[in-house]
């Protein structure tokens, strides 16, 4: 794996966990589709939440946040409604949040979330 | 998060309006978002904000900025709302403390400098008018700010700075970044302005003397002659003998030049009358004003209180001449654009140069002109007659003799004439005070032939030649207006025959053109 790669798995590794923290439940993690990729599948009570993770060793190229545009979050709201398709799930309550992970290696990451975007 | 508000000016013409500005941090992705009728400069603030924050150790907020200029309804323009923007939005993160009723007026550079902007002088005035005397400038337009009475002006050099005074916190700021002044602060000086001497004109005994009289009593004043004569000379030396501005007049004038932009008035207060002598290449625009979206100010404004020289008159299109007519008659132009109506002050002094033909040498017996008598007739008429209607003298100059011109030296300077212009001008204000009126040009014939009648043995040689038809009613009065001046250059009560002669004779070139 290249070393971007592997900050990727870590950010969401570290996602992963934070969303637990918040009393989420994971249900599915790195799921694939022709149109690309979720990174998050979690439920937050009766709500779906579709997670993008960005993670940054540093803000020298921007914000993580900076890296998700419009083209990018009507994606991920596609994303969420092929998701519940293919797992053939009704879930009226549906969000898209974005979690930043910010880990310059030091041992204390720094993990910002927005929730319902876009 | 509390929402930041912050004030600014957004200048129409030379009327200023106050601005609110609000701004909000919305927990969503990061973006900036500009409302309220921004204009393309306006809109480019959002990169500027954000790079001179950065580098002024107080970043803005990655989430979503909103901020808004209030009311909506009036086109905004320029970098000077730039600061409000950011102090607002830097209220919003909480940054700073809030900013009460200051107004901020000025650019942002990426560095974080705080730049000057235009129209500082107008925007302050404004801003002190409308209850919020508290101001903050760039440190290079502190001194310009600083003119206008009653204002609470402060100038920074820097973001930093401004921030660290409304709160922020001085671990992160960075304080030890000051700019190399390259916009030059001097201090708020007055302009004196240096003109061309009086006494570098040879001879021309009639035409020193026309223009002292349309110094004194602020007429307008065409003169032709061929070229060589002096004509430009001449009228390059009638601010000279203009009065310096009252405190209201020097403001009005300072606000128009700052307006403009012009180096000269970036700190002074003009106390001088201005002189403008466009090209006769110019355009009614350049003349009037325009330009497209909110229309800024012309020659004519920016001679107002002052000279306006039109050198070669007839070779003037023809609605550019006819354009001043507007402003002749009532000291203003109102000029529409389509992001809005400006008013702006034009109450100049008209001085109109011209040859007698299109050679120029139809003067004296005018044996070498080649142009036929219908080429010299279209040649004057281009000035057209409601134009030259309200010209009060129009004198013809000849070329200087050889025996005055050997006399260099012999002649009065300026600051002697200018001595008696401003006694002439006061005998006019006691005399003219009560109508509300300052100078004799402006004197409405109903007055003249009103209260201010002359008995009927001065003005008889007047009477005979309105009744033989050779003066029009209008050229009654203008004789009359300039036969006051000449009384009041003479010190005496009021205009005797001897007085109205002359001023028949300051008319000489209208007779010889009509």
């Amino acid at each position: 794996m290249k070393s971007k790669d592997l900050l990727g798995r870590h950010g969401e590794d570290l996602a992963a966990g934070y969303l637990e923290t918040l009393g989420m439940l994971v249900v599915e993690r790195n799921w694939r589709c022709t149109e690309g990729e979720i990174d998050i599948v979690a439920l937050d009570g009766d709500a779906l939440v579709i997670a993008e993770v960005k993670t940054r060793r540093t803000l020298d190229y921007g914000h993580p946040f900076e890296a998700v545009g419009p083209d990018k979050l009507a994606r991920l709201h596609r994303l969420g409604a092929a998701w519940c398709r293919d797992r053939e799930l009704r879930m009226p309550l549906r969000r898209v949040d974005v979690i930043a992970v910010i880990d310059d290696g030091g041992g204390s990451p720094l993990v910002e979330h927005l929730r319902g975007v876009g | 998060m509390p929402l930041g508000r912050t004030y600014s000016i957004a200048l129409v013409g030379l009327n200023g309006y106050i601005v609110e500005v609000e701004a909000d941090i919305g927990q969503t992705l990061p973006a900036f978002v500009l409302l309220g009728l921004p204009d393309a400069s306006l809109n480019e603030a959002k990169e500027r904000i954000r790079s001179a924050a950065k580098n002024s150790g107080i970043p803005l907020s990655r989430r979503k900025i909103t901020a808004n200029l209030i009311p909506a309804s009036l086109p905004k323009r320029g970098s000077g709302f730039d600061l409000a923007v950011t102090m607002a939005v830097l209220r919003a993160a909480n940054d700073i403390k809030p900013t009460g009723r200051t107004v901020f007026i000025a650019e942002l550079g990426l560095d974080g400098r705080l730049r000057p902007v235009r129209g500082i002088l107008p925007a302050v005035m404004a801003s002190v008018q409308a209850g919020y005397p508290d101001v903050v400038v760039a440190q290079a337009n502190l001194a310009e700010a600083s003119l206008v009475p009653d204002a609470n002006v402060r100038g920074y050099s820097t973001l930093a700075r401004l921030a660290l005074e409304f709160g922020a916190d001085p671990q992160e700021l960075a304080l030890d970044f000051e700019p190399e002044d390259t916009d030059s602060a001097g201090e708020a000086g007055v302009e004196t302005g240096t003109y061309p001497d009086m006494a570098d004109v040879s001879g021309q005994g009639d035409a020193r003397r026309a223009l002292e009289v349309a110094a004194a009593g602020a007429h307008h004043l065409l003169l032709t002659g061929p070229p060589g004569a002096g004509k430009t000379m001449l009228a390059e030396r009638l601010p000279g003998l203009l009065p310096d501005l009252g405190d209201h007049e020097s403001m009005e004038v300072t606000a128009i030049h700052s307006l403009c932009g012009l180096p000269s008035s970036s700190v002074q207060l003009l106390r001088r009358p201005p002189f403008e002598s466009p090209h006769h290449s110019a355009t009614a625009a350049a003349i009037i004003g325009g330009g497209s979206g909110l229309p800024r100010p012309g020659a004519a404004s920016r001679a107002h209180r002052g000279v306006l020289f039109l050198d070669e008159a007839p070779e003037y299109e023809r609605r550019v001449l006819d354009a001043l007519r507007q402003p002749l008659e009532s000291g203003e132009l109102v000029i529409h654009r389509s992001a809005g109506t400006a008013a702006y002050p034009a109450r100049f002094q008209l001085v109109l140069a011209a040859n007698p033909c299109p050679c120029g040498k139809a003067s004296g017996k005018g044996l070498d002109c080649t142009c036929t008598p219908v080429m010299r007739r279209r040649y004057l008429a281009r000035m057209s007659g409601p134009l030259l209607d309200r010209v009060d003298i129009q004198l013809q100059v000849e070329r200087v003799s050889l025996a005055d011109f050997g006399q260099a030296g012999a002649e009065e300077d300026t600051a002697t004439v200018a001595r008696r212009v401003l006694g002439a001008r006061a005998r006019q204000l006691e005399r003219l005070a009560p109508y509300g009126l300052e100078t004799n040009a402006q004197i409405p014939g109903r007055i003249l032939r009103g209260e201010l009648r002359l008995p009927p043995a001065v003005t008889r040689i007047l009477d005979h030649s309105l009744e033989r038809g050779v003066l029009t009613a209008r050229g009654y009065d203008r004789v009359l207006r300039l036969a006051w001046t000449l009384a009041d250059l003479g010190y005496r009560e009021q205009p005797d025959t001897n007085d109205i002669g002359q001023a028949l004779g300051l008319r000489q070139a209208a007779a010889a053109a009509a």
